[in-house]
């Protein structure tokens, strides 16, 4: 029976190679991303630990989630460190991110990813070593790396703008600095080196330093080292050796990429899952198409365990060369992305390697899921009567009662543990297992709507001979084209359930905008950067009020802060009473007056969390460490657009940067918009990370980040779409194989090639088109439920996003014409004398 | 034993082979199927080809038809040269001039018996002539059962069916490759009576490859075909004269007759 089932699989390589294809793309997309995850990880390990093998010990000051924010380390610090026997030397260490370097092009440097650092240089300090020119004597002095120089477009003697704590600031650039072995930085960091003061002032914001970077006296370990210091300095300092630090550096950013792995799993997993449906349809169609040989085995004697093993072989087979394939293919998509990464963060990459995991994955996916899915058309083999080899008839339609019921019991259990999981609020795991059974209820209940909707959707392509033929064909077998059509529905309803979440979330936020916001001109920060929140000069405000045709101007500052035992950010705002007339913000209890010194308002929610009400007294620690005592005058409605404490403007004693990040201005009646614009944009030409927009062209700045993000989603779903189409153009493919005779006969009674074509192309376009309904339904489901479970944060609004769903129904349809070229341009080959003679 | 086809008596031919010659594949492995057959198809009659198996008369009719190309030689079919047509040229030969009538049925499971029997014109895109189509619907009596699909209907019918269909275009010839083959003797011979009626009723012309004598009796003229080629001729022939004049055929053992076994096989 074994050599039967191998000759049998050899006998019908295509159909072998396009199932196996299903596996091989799957496991490729997990295998792959273990080995990016994998490499990119070694590649930061090897990072920080060069960047730490100049450094024996490392001193910091202790910092506590739940307390004030740790005060710098201060030279009296240094000499009791370096008073510590063992302790050769100390460099005290002034580092910040946030230097964000303005290049010869007059725009901001950026990065994807690695820091902007701006820090004092130390001769001899951490393996620098000067390039040319030479380090910063003077206080408008700067050195860069020579990434960042290059990056930046400019050399040694240019006059250099700089933005940091402080708006932009010009300096002279007296050299450049790389890293032993010919780095020209580390790991794509750009760095920034000031003298000891400037550093303090634009990157710390107060004297005093960020770390100790200790070097060992020869003979004395760094283990010994840090015990000493550890023990003279007390609990108020963390001491670590540098191979701690670059451990617990490199574990934060292998977290980071443990979730991106998580991600990239998850996009696999559906793409696994399509392809379960995939691999399954194949299975059903070769089984059904071998009921003649099967039925042969059985009279011939075969038991019914044997029939199941010989597909169950097959799919073993298919499974674990798949898995070979996709293994390797996922080493090389790995490999390249890894590398692709890596020259945009400016890293050295570690060698590949294939880490257990993917190869455990691999196998276990790519055998496990052909198996499983194989396992249906097994039992089915099991079920040919040995009578079928005599009979003609294939195997008549079964009623699709049963498939109904348990479709319907499956989608009713998903749609229950979507609910359960989404009321909670947090049960990931229920809510992602009721999406998958939803999709498997809706598969099985595919086939019985799909009959009348694949009818109506035919009438469309009825007019003519070869669009009727191809309509009838779809409805031939409705199993066959609801599963087809499923596995693209898959695909469909996620990036449509992505959507209409989107897409809800931009028109609440829209909404809201209108209803609340009455500023005419937002002045922000444009947010290409992670590490600090572009903020402008304060003195920028009264120029701004100045200006014909405003009629009031608001300013924030914002920072964090320890309000009573809670950490949170908190906005300094100049003017409450304009602030709240901008932001339609009204009083629920107290006043929203001009803020006093000691006074602190607070929105309904945040109030309602943190137990505090009107009259309440609040101890508040702001950036700068001293603790204050405010009073709780007013507590305003709840806002999308002002959320937490507000203080006033003496808080901003308390904060290291007093810098605004956002100003909104309300333009007098009358005034032209386009005049004041113009005059701010005069104001802010050395501010390039400010912008001025109105509402409109801030809540479009807002969409763009969501539309990004569908763009990513729809980018990572496009390999489960890409295996539905495989599906569709199998599928298809078989059915031609399947008819030959018909096509034979058609084309013997003078249908043409190009009608052939059309009538394939028809059958196919219904199916995909079928497919995409029926995910644009399910999709628009799951997001109508996870928009109405989102309505406490801010998404209030359900908006069906009609025009991606237009587009995604057209694509759809693109899809099927796509699918169709191979299978019908194999039909239209089709040899008439040949297929009529066809056994 | 060769004879030479007399000229048309009467009247022009439906279907035209001059020197015809198909070969299949290459030296060692050459197996010639057709050896110059030259034979005209009189329009308004019967013809009947017979031959022992590997005599090549399945695929002269298939040359005749369009549905093989030839190795040498031409073929007409009305006036029309199908020697060097292209696919659109053959497509529409077939949709204008030719019907089929096959021994596997050859009806499409999806559509009804009418919807079957109208497909040649839908594919057309021409309008079925209604007082002809009844008339041929009486004729093969399947009045009755025009709503019904394919599988609801016996082999018998399955056939009327395809010949109605093949009929109901009213083709120049209309070629039938072995339509009793696989038809108990009664449903055979209704389909046979009935195609012999559309030829004298109706002045349709149509070619029919048979092994079984009594069909062939059927016809107006039936051509012997052995070895390729054309070897005896009868006409108005009865189920015992094309008997006999099997029996006088001698199928050969030379290399040529196995290796048109073989071809014989193929098809």
């Amino acid at each position: 029976m074994l050599r039967a089932t191998l000759k049998s699989l050899l006998g019908r390589k295509l159909r072998l190679a396009l199932s196996g294809l299903a596996v091989v793309l799957g496991v490729m997309f997990v295998a792959g991303s273990f080995v990016l995850t994998d490499t990119l990880s070694r590649s930061f390990e090897n990072l920080f630990d060069t960047a730490y093998a100049h450094t024996d010990v490392v001193v910091t000051p202790h910092a506590d989630r739940e307390g004030p924010p740790p005060k710098p380390l201060t030279v009296q610090d240094k000499e009791t460190v370096e008073s510590v026997a063992g302790v050769a030397h100390a460099y005290p260490v002034a580092q910040a991110e946030g230097a964000r370097v303005i290049g010869a092009d007059g725009k901001v440097v950026t990065t994807v990813g690695p820091p902007r650092i701006g820090a004092n240089w130390i001769d001899g300090q951490g393996g620098a070593e000067i390039r040319e020119g030479r380090a910063p004597h003077a206080d408008d002095e700067i050195m860069l790396n020579v990434a960042e120089a290059k990056l930046a477009g400019v050399k040694v003697g240019d006059q250099v703008g700089v933005l940091t704590l402080q708006p932009k600031k010009m300096f002279k650039l007296v050299g450049t600095f790389g890293y032993a072995g010919g780095l020209d930085g580390r790991g794509g960091v750009l760095e920034v080196r000031f003298t000891d003061k400037t550093a303090q002032e634009l990157m710390l914001g107060q004297p005093g330093y960020s770390y100790f970077d200790v070097q060992a006296a020869p003979g004395t370990s760094p283990e010994a080292v840090r015990d000493a210091v550890k023990a003279k300095l007390g609990g108020a300092y963390d001491v670590k050796t540098g191979a701690e630090m670059a451990k617990a550096i490199a574990d934060q950013f292998k977290s980071v990429l443990d979730g991106l792995n998580k991600v990239l799993l998850a996009f696999g997993g559906v793409a696994l899952f399509v392809g379960t449906f995939l691999i399954l349809n194949i299975f059903s169609i070769t089984v059904a198409q071998r009921t003649k040989e099967l039925a042969l085995a059985r009279a011939l004697g075969a038991s019914r365990k044997q029939m199941i093993w010989s597909v169950i072989v097959e799919a073993l087979i298919v499974g674990l060369a798949g898995a070979i394939v996709g293994l390797a293919a996922g080493l090389g998509v790995g490999f390249v992305l890894a590398n692709v990464a890596a020259g945009m963060a400016n890293l050295t990459l570690a060698p590949i390697a294939l880490p257990a995991g993917a190869v455990i994955a691999a196998f276990a996916v790519g055998v496990v899921i052909t198996t499983l899915a194989a396992l249906l058309p097994a039992l089915r083999a099991a079920r040919v009567a040995p009578i079928a080899a005599l009979q003609e008839v294939a195997t008549p339609d079964r009623p699709l009662t049963r498939l109904t019921i348990g479709g319907a019991v499956v989608t009713a259990t998903g749609s229950a543990l979507i609910a359960y999981g989404l009321t909670g609020g947090g049960h990931l795991w229920p809510m992602l297992g009721g999406v998958g059974l939803a999709f498997i209820g809706v598969s099985l209940l595919s086939p019985i709507i799909g009959r009348p909707v694949v009818a109506l959707l035919g009438r469309l392509f009825s007019w003519s001979v070869p669009g009727r033929l191809g309509r009838l064909n779809s409805g031939r077998n409705p199993r066959r084209t609801a599963i087809t059509a499923a596995a693209l529905m898959i695909g469909i309803a996620l990036i449509t359930g992505a959507s209409t979440v989107l897409h809800s979330g931009d028109t609440s936020l829209r909404g809201a905008a209108n209803r609340q916001v009455k500023a005419d001109l937002l002045i922000t920060g444009e947010g290409s950067s992670n590490d600090v929140l572009p903020t402008f000069a304060a003195d920028k405000v009264d120029k701004i009020r100045q200006i014909a045709g405003v009629a009031s101007v608001t300013s924030s500052v914002t920072t964090g802060a320890l309000v009573g035992k809670q950490p949170h950010g908190v906005d300094i705002v100049d003017d409450l009473p304009a602030y709240a007339r901008q932001l339609s913000l009204t009083p629920r209890a107290g006043t929203l007056p001009q803020l006093g010194p000691n006074q602190v308002v607070v929105d309904a929610e945040t109030a309602d969390e943190d137990h505090v009400k009107v009259g309440d007294t609040l101890q508040v620690t702001m950036d700068k460490g001293e603790q204050v005592a405010y009073t709780v005058v007013g507590v305003h409605n709840k806002s999308d657009f002002a959320h937490g404490f507000l203080f006033g403007p003496s808080a901003s004693a308390h904060v290291v940067a007093a810098q605004p990040y956002m100003a909104m201005v309300t333009l007098a009646p009358g005034a032209s918009e386009k005049s004041v614009r113009d005059q701010l944009a005069t104001l802010f030409t050395d501010d390039p990370e400010i912008t001025v927009s109105n509402r409109a062209e801030y809540l479009d700045q807002q969409s763009g980040q969501i539309s990004t993000l569908l763009t990513m989603v729809t980018v990572l779903l496009g390999l489960a779409i890409i295996i539905a189409v495989l599906g569709v153009i199998i599928t298809l493919w078989l059915s031609v194989l399947e008819r030959t005779r018909e096509i034979g006969l058609l084309r013997a009674v003078g249908l043409g090639r190009g009608a052939t074509m059309r009538m394939i192309t028809v059958e196919s376009v219904v199916i995909t088109l079928f497919g995409t309904l029926l995910g644009l339904a399910t999709g628009v489901g799951i997001g109508a439920a996870i928009v109405r479970s989102l309505k406490g944060d801010g998404i209030t609004e359900f908006a069906v996003p009609w025009s991606q769903l237009s587009a995604y129904l057209v694509a759809g349809a693109l899809v099927g014409v796509i699918a169709a070229v191979l299978p019908s341009i194999k039909a239209a080959r089709t040899d008439v004398l040949r297929a009529i003679s066809y056994e | 034993m060769t004879v030479t086809v007399s000229p048309p008596v009467r009247t022009e031919s439906a279907a035209r082979a001059a020197d015809l010659w198909k070969v299949y594949g290459s030296g060692e492995a050459q197996v010639v199927a057709l050896r110059g057959v030259s034979t005209e198809i009189e329009a308004g009659r019967f013809t009947a080809i017979m031959g022992p198996s590997g005599s090549g008369k399945s695929t002269l009719m298939h040359c005749l038809a369009g549905l093989d190309t030839a190795t040498r030689g031409e073929v007409f079919i009305g006036s029309t040269k199908l020697t060097g047509l292209n696919d659109k040229g053959l497509t529409k030969l077939r949709r204008e001039q030719v019907g089929f009538i096959f021994q596997q049925f050859n009806l499409l499971p999806t559509l009804s018996a009418k919807e079957n029997i109208l497909l040649p014109l839908a594919i057309a895109g021409r309008k079925p002539d209604e007082g002809w189509f009844d008339t041929v619907i009486s004729t093969v009596g399947l009045g009755d059962r025009l709503g019904h699909r394919p599988s609801q209907l016996s082999g018998g019918q399955q056939q009327r069916v395809a010949c109605a269909r093949a009929l109901v275009a009213r083709p120049g010839v209309i070629f039938a490759d072995e339509p009793t083959g696989n038809l108990d003797s009664r449903s055979g011979a209704e389909v046979l009576s009935f195609l012999r009626r559309s030829v004298r009723e109706f002045g349709q012309t149509i070619v029919m490859v048979t092994h079984d004598p009594t069909a062939a009796s059927y016809a107006d003229r039936v051509l012997f075909l052995a070895d390729g080629q054309i070897v005896n001729e009868l006409t108005d022939p009865t189920p015992q004269t094309v008997l006999d004049a099997m029996q006088k055929l001698d199928p050969g053992h030379g290399p040529a007759a196995a290796a048109q076994d073989q071809d014989e096989e193929r098809n």
